[in-house]
């Protein structure tokens, strides 16, 4: 038997993930616009980890078709790729993260814990 | 006046939140909750048959199926005696915290041991939305290539555990077991890997055995 139930919820979601994302962005940002008595937004300055599977372009593109008619009209979308870092759990020493089997370069430790690329975050907003 | 406000906010913050309140229902409830991703056709639906099957009388089962368009994987699973619950995302690619905490409302969790929600086909964007799972699983089938895990490693890197199906097809591919298992760990070292096979049963009991140990985890 079961109990089957169908339903599409409404959610203001698009097709791409970027889209979403974007959505989720644009959020904040007017909302943290208007708390700080902003009327108009001119950067947004992100933080993407390269570990994070978005796609900037896609992101830049969403944000000029989201932010129409909004006070974030014509801001700069700046995106900063972070790239990853590892941190190594035998010296502590920080190492790029080149993938496969990466040793410390100080220690030649291959046990280490990845700390930074997977960041997506707004860092700041210029506002006028 | 040019003014620079600190934002520091994670961008997905508001998806997360709803996550989090999820968690604490499902955990409210008991309830041990897995994300199942995968590419369309790596027979999601085929392994929660199979895992119905193989823990009926042992750990209550609910699934929440979510697909693009169609009711058909709730209407498979409506053979067994579970609730089943399918979201239609319409033209979205993934399942969000939302969308399965609507879901969540129409299933009574005091029933419910075990909960698999199926996500939308797609090896991509489902890795970046958490929706209060205790797990992640992403199925990877034998005729899709050793490979994947390399090209999409954000699913495999947010995955605690990889199932490998199809295995009865190796013969019949140039998959390589050894290969896909060294490239799922080139990603992510900590991944859990199973092989099975829906097909002849192959497999499940280690499936089933690693659900078992997560929900021992969960309720310690």
């Amino acid at each position: 038997m079961g109990c089957l139930a169908d339903f599409a919820p409404e959610t203001p979601e698009g097709l791409m993930h970027e889209l979403s994302i974007c959505q989720s962005l644009l959020d904040i940002v007017l909302d943290t616009a208007r708390k700080n008595d902003a009327t108009r937004v001119s950067r947004v300055n992100v933080e993407i980890g390269e570990l994070r599977g978005v796609v900037p372009d896609s992101l830049t593109f969403y944000f000029e078709f989201l932010t129409k008619d909004t006070m974030a009209e014509g801001a700069e979308l700046h995106i900063d790729i972070v790239p990853a870092r590892k941190r190594c759990r035998t010296c502590g020493a920080m190492h790029l993260d080149e993938g496969d089997g990466v040793r410390c370069p100080l220690c030649q430790s291959t046990d280490a814990e990845l700390v930074m690329g997977m960041e997506l975050q707004i860092r700041d907003i210029e506002v006028e | 006046m040019t003014r620079i406000i600190e934002v520091m906010t994670d961008i997905l913050q508001a998806n997360e939140t709803t996550a989090a309140d999820n968690r604490q229902l499902l955990a409210k409830y008991g309830v041990t909750t897995i994300n199942m991703m995968s590419s369309p056709g790596a027979g999601k639906t085929t392994l929660i048959e199979r895992t119905i099957e193989a823990l009926a009388g042992s750990m209550r089962v609910g699934v929440i199926e979510g697909d693009i368009e169609t009711t058909r994987d709730a209407e498979r699973l409506d053979k067994y005696d579970v609730p089943v619950v399918q979201i239609n995302t319409r033209s979205t690619c993934h399942l969000n915290a939302t969308m399965v905490r609507l879901a969540l409302e129409k299933i009574d969790l005091s029933g419910v041991d075990l909960l698999i929600v199926e996500n939308v086909g797609n090896l991509v964007c489902p890795a970046e939305f958490q929706i209060g799972e205790d797990a992640k699983v992403v199925v990877l089938s034998v005729t899709e290539g050793d490979e994947k895990p390399l090209k999409y490693p954000a699913m495999f890197r947010a995955s605690t555990a990889m199932v490998i199906n199809k295995t009865d097809l190796v013969p019949y591919t140039n998959f390589s077991l050894a290969e896909a298992r060294a490239n799922a760990h080139r990603v992510n070292e900590e991944l859990r890997i199973i092989e099975v096979s829906c097909a002849t049963g192959e497999g499940i009991d280690q499936w089933v055995a690693w659900l078992t140990s997560l929900r021992r985890r969960r309720k310690d």
